[in-house]
């Protein structure tokens, strides 16, 4: 071997090592398995989005997202306790619009709104208006002309109060004037099993309910920008001339004593899991709607829909 | 259809089915771990599987843990699960006479024709009886939670008032934290610890095993005593007595898939239901409550038959019919299968195996479950005292907390606990505080809602009083409420024919 040979093999190999080592930089995170806390009871929506996470964030970065539940309080107890959780980057919890802006100003709840760090907005649940398949309501006019006539007698179920479901109606009511009446149940399951039970005419529902229960339901309209993919036929609130985009926001949050620049880091985990080809196809099925809100931006995005959600809140009387 | 069946007896199926029955029973029967809590640790495992195997498996882990609840039940007087609250009532006065061996054989074979009794309907008849599920609205909700709460009456003979004030502190215990509908934070009395409100399994623990607790370290001598020599699983005496309450088995069992059916209703009202119909079909109901047979075997049929029964509403309708079935839901979402009554004819394959794979699993249960409780039996009764207390003590630590991850859940456990051996020293049972705990939440939802529909259409009376099912419930109630003064009545003219004669 000639000297100028082993110098080719030093460099090479020097290279080599660089690359190595730089990838391993790159790598540093995450080293060992994330925990993932869902403050909700397993089974929910906030549960199966996750678990939708879950296997590309193995496949994307060779560690696992262990899912555990931390329910209570409508979300609240998870919420409470999450600024004493290790910051390093391996624990986050789930966080869900409009709860942790609503909760923390109906009463102490031991939370406030700016105690959650949030990293990362993944998608939402758009809100929409679900009647049964064979309901005489063929568009929003229909259901609109007989609250008119009829006022209060138009009842809707939906899931809680101060929910998403809840401040759609009563934004939705103050809109077209008309007077509804809500009904919460316990949960999407049980909000469904009154409107398929004819205990209610409608539900303010979610996209989600239209693509469970297809061929018993339908919807008249999406709380969304534009129309919903998996469902080309039905009109977007927006289109038909209310201005109403909304619905059940789900997110990521770290305790606050997590650095900079690993928030930063977990932000760019979940947009990598939303750029997933597969992932989205596996949202969209559900009725979810992908959004893309990374660190830096959730701030702006929190005042904006705080701004919606509070007046909303307040003239349904959750807040005073 | 048969060849659904030879899909589910793969050697690969047969295997899950029985893994999961026996994970299943093991972890049903430590206090504070739930069907619920089995079904969702076990989720993860299953996106590798076939969807059927799946679903065989976690169906076949949510039939055992509901058994598995029978064991602390009935030997510590601990329900493991909310299911079995009812099988402490006369399983542990039977253990304490030295007949728990009994009780377990004659709970798992109770267990096994409920289950069977379930998923048969859930075979023939799941797409009709769905239509149950919808025909129940808020009212009717209202009405069965307070046909539950009438049960205190028949709980505390001789002492309606002390059960009554255990009712009502219960109803109280049931208010704190987020309310139901509404999600008002009430009675937190300021703290945080109590916004998640009183958790149903913890309180359990709590008011149950706590006090068996205090009493074990306060008295001396053994937990259970033995008399005689061990007499292996009496299997033969068990079959005998299932023979003759085959009528209670049958009846506790229907009752527990229709109530399964119900979503939200679940499997702790089942066992109530079928015990408080049991005790009134029973030729001498004053044996139940002191260790009788027929009330082990009636809440756990039926509480095995939610199982089936449950899963109507959440396989025809994609409404989950209890806790774990909303896990079960949440599963097959993700493994990408869409629910609705098209699923037994488009995806039949799946539902079939997969009901046929349960039935097999509730088969395995025989085997497994007196197994396995044998050596539960020998181990709580062979086990020295001072090595059974901190056992059961930490396990009361782990169960309350991990329920749902929270410090807050194992104080009120604690406090509870406390009052509750307090309690019992003042004549209360534990009893009708949890009735008033489970039914109230669920009397609130459905009074609220009732009430929201009934004032906006302007049919107060119809909303609640108008409904046939409703009238129905009603009617049951008045009979529950007078039934002992009527009986009361007969014997006194039955006593009267006899002296006359």
């Amino acid at each position: 071997m000639s000297y100028k040979s082993i110098q080719k093999l030093l460099v090479g190999s020097a290279i080599t090592a660089a690359l190595a080592f730089s990838g391993l930089a790159q790598a540093d995170y995450p080293e060992k398995s994330v925990s993932y806390v869902i403050p909700f009871g397993p089974g929910g929506e906030s549960d199966i989005t996750a678990r939708h996470q879950q296997p590309f964030f193995k496949k994307l970065f060779g560690q696992d997202l262990i899912i555990s539940y931390k329910p209570g309080g409508g979300g609240a107890v998870g919420w409470s306790q999450l600024n004493t959780i290790k910051g390093d980057g391996y624990n986050m919890m789930g966080i869900n619009l409009p709860h942790i802006i609503i909760k923390p100003l109906q009463k102490n709840v031991g939370f406030k709104t700016e105690d959650i760090t949030g990293v990362y907005m993944f998608h939402y649940t758009p809100d929409a208006i679900v009647v049964r398949e064979d309901s005489p309501f063929k568009t929003i006019e229909d259901l609109i002309a007989f609250a008119k006539k009829n006022p209060n007698k138009l009842l809707f179920s939906g899931s809680g109060k101060g929910t998403a479901n809840h401040l759609a109606q009563v934004r939705f009511d103050e809109m077209t004037g008309i007077k509804s009446t809500y009904v919460a149940f316990k949960g999407t399951g049980k909000a469904v099993a009154a409107l398929l039970g004819e205990q209610v005419l409608a539900e303010w529902g979610y996209t989600s309910v239209g693509a469970k229960h297809e061929g018993k339901v339908r919807m008249l309209a999406v709380a969304t920008e534009s129309r919903h993919p998996r469902f080309p036929d039905v009109p977007t609130f927006k289109e038909l001339g209310y201005n109403l985009v909304s619905g059940a926001y789900r997110g990521i949050a770290v305790p606050k004593s997590t650095p900079e620049d690993i928030r930063i880091k977990i932000s760019d985990a979940i947009k990598a899991i939303n750029n997933d080809k597969e992932f989205r196809q596996r949202m969209e099925n559900d009725g979810m709607v992908l959004l893309d809100v990374p660190y830096e931006k959730m701030d702006a995005f929190l005042d904006q829909k705080s701004e919606e959600y509070i007046s909303a809140a307040k003239l349904a009387d959750v807040i005073k | 259809m048969l060849e659904y069946l030879f899909d589910a007896l793969t050697p690969l199926n047969l295997l899950l089915a029985l893994a999961g029955v026996v994970a299943g029973t093991v972890i049903g029967s430590l206090p504070g771990l739930t069907a619920t809590m089995a079904v969702a640790v076990l989720v993860p495992i299953t996106f590798t599987m076939p969807v059927t195997s799946a679903l065989i498996m976690l169906g076949a882990i949510y039939t055992g843990a509901i058994y598995g609840g029978a064991y602390a039940a009935i030997l510590l007087n601990t329900p493991g699960t909310p299911s079995a609250i009812a099988t402490t009532f006369d399983g542990y006065p039977m253990a304490k006479r030295g007949d728990g061996d009994l009780a377990i054989t004659l709970a798992c074979i109770a267990s096994v024709v409920g289950g069977l009794v379930g998923a048969f309907f859930l075979l023939v008849l799941a797409p009709p009886l769905a239509k149950v599920a919808l025909a129940f609205g808020p009212s009717e909700y209202f009405w069965l939670a307070l046909f539950g709460l009438t049960l205190i009456a028949a709980l505390s003979t001789g002492n309606l008032i002390k059960g009554l004030m255990g009712g009502c502190f219960g109803l109280l215990l049931a208010s704190v934290g987020s309310a139901a509908v509404s999600g008002d934070i009430r009675f937190t009395f300021g703290s945080t610890t109590m916004i998640g409100g009183i958790e149903t399994v913890s309180a359990l623990i709590g008011l149950y095993c706590i006090p068996v607790l205090i009493d074990l370290v306060a008295v001396s001598g053994q937990h259970l005593t033995i008399t005689g020599e061990q007499r292996g699983y009496r299997l033969k005496e068990a079959l005998a007595i299932s023979w003759k309450s085959k009528f209670n088995l049958a009846r506790s069992s229907v009752i527990g898939t229709f109530v399964g059916i119900l979503p939200g209703a679940g499997g702790s009202i089942a066992g109530l239901v079928a015990y408080n119909e049991a005790r009134r079909a029973a030729r001498d109901s004053s044996k139940f409550g002191h260790g009788a047979p027929e009330g082990v075997q009636a809440t756990e049929s039926a509480n095995n038959a939610t199982v089936g029964g449950g899963f109507v509403p959440t396989l025809v309708l994609g409404i989950p019919g209890t806790p774990p079935d909303a896990v079960i839901l949440g599963a097959l979402l993700v493994h990408g299968l869409r629910i609705g009554p098209d699923m037994f004819n488009s995806e039949g394959s799946i539902v079939y195996t997969f009901i046929f794979g349960l039935i097999i699993a509730t088969l395995l249960m025989l085997p497994a479950g007196l197994i396995i409780g044998r050596y539960a039996y020998k181990s709580i009764i062979t086990v020295p005292k001072a090595l059974l207390v901190p056992t059961v003590a930490f396990m009361t630590l782990i169960g309350a907390y991990s329920i749902r991850n929270s410090v807050s859940d194992v104080f009120i456990m604690l406090v509870l606990g406390g009052l509750s051996w307090i309690l019992n020293r003042f004549g209360f049972s534990p009893s009708p505080i949890v009735l008033g705990l489970i039914l109230g939440s669920i009397a609130e939802e459905g009074f609220v809602q009732s009430w929201t529909i009934g004032a906006a259409t302007e049919n107060l009376f119809g909303t609640f009083f108008g409904r046939p099912i409703s009238m129905t419930i009603i009617a049951m109630i008045a009979m529950g409420m007078f039934y002992p003064l009527i009986s009361k009545r007969i014997q006194l003219k039955r006593l009267q024919k006899e002296t006359m004669e």
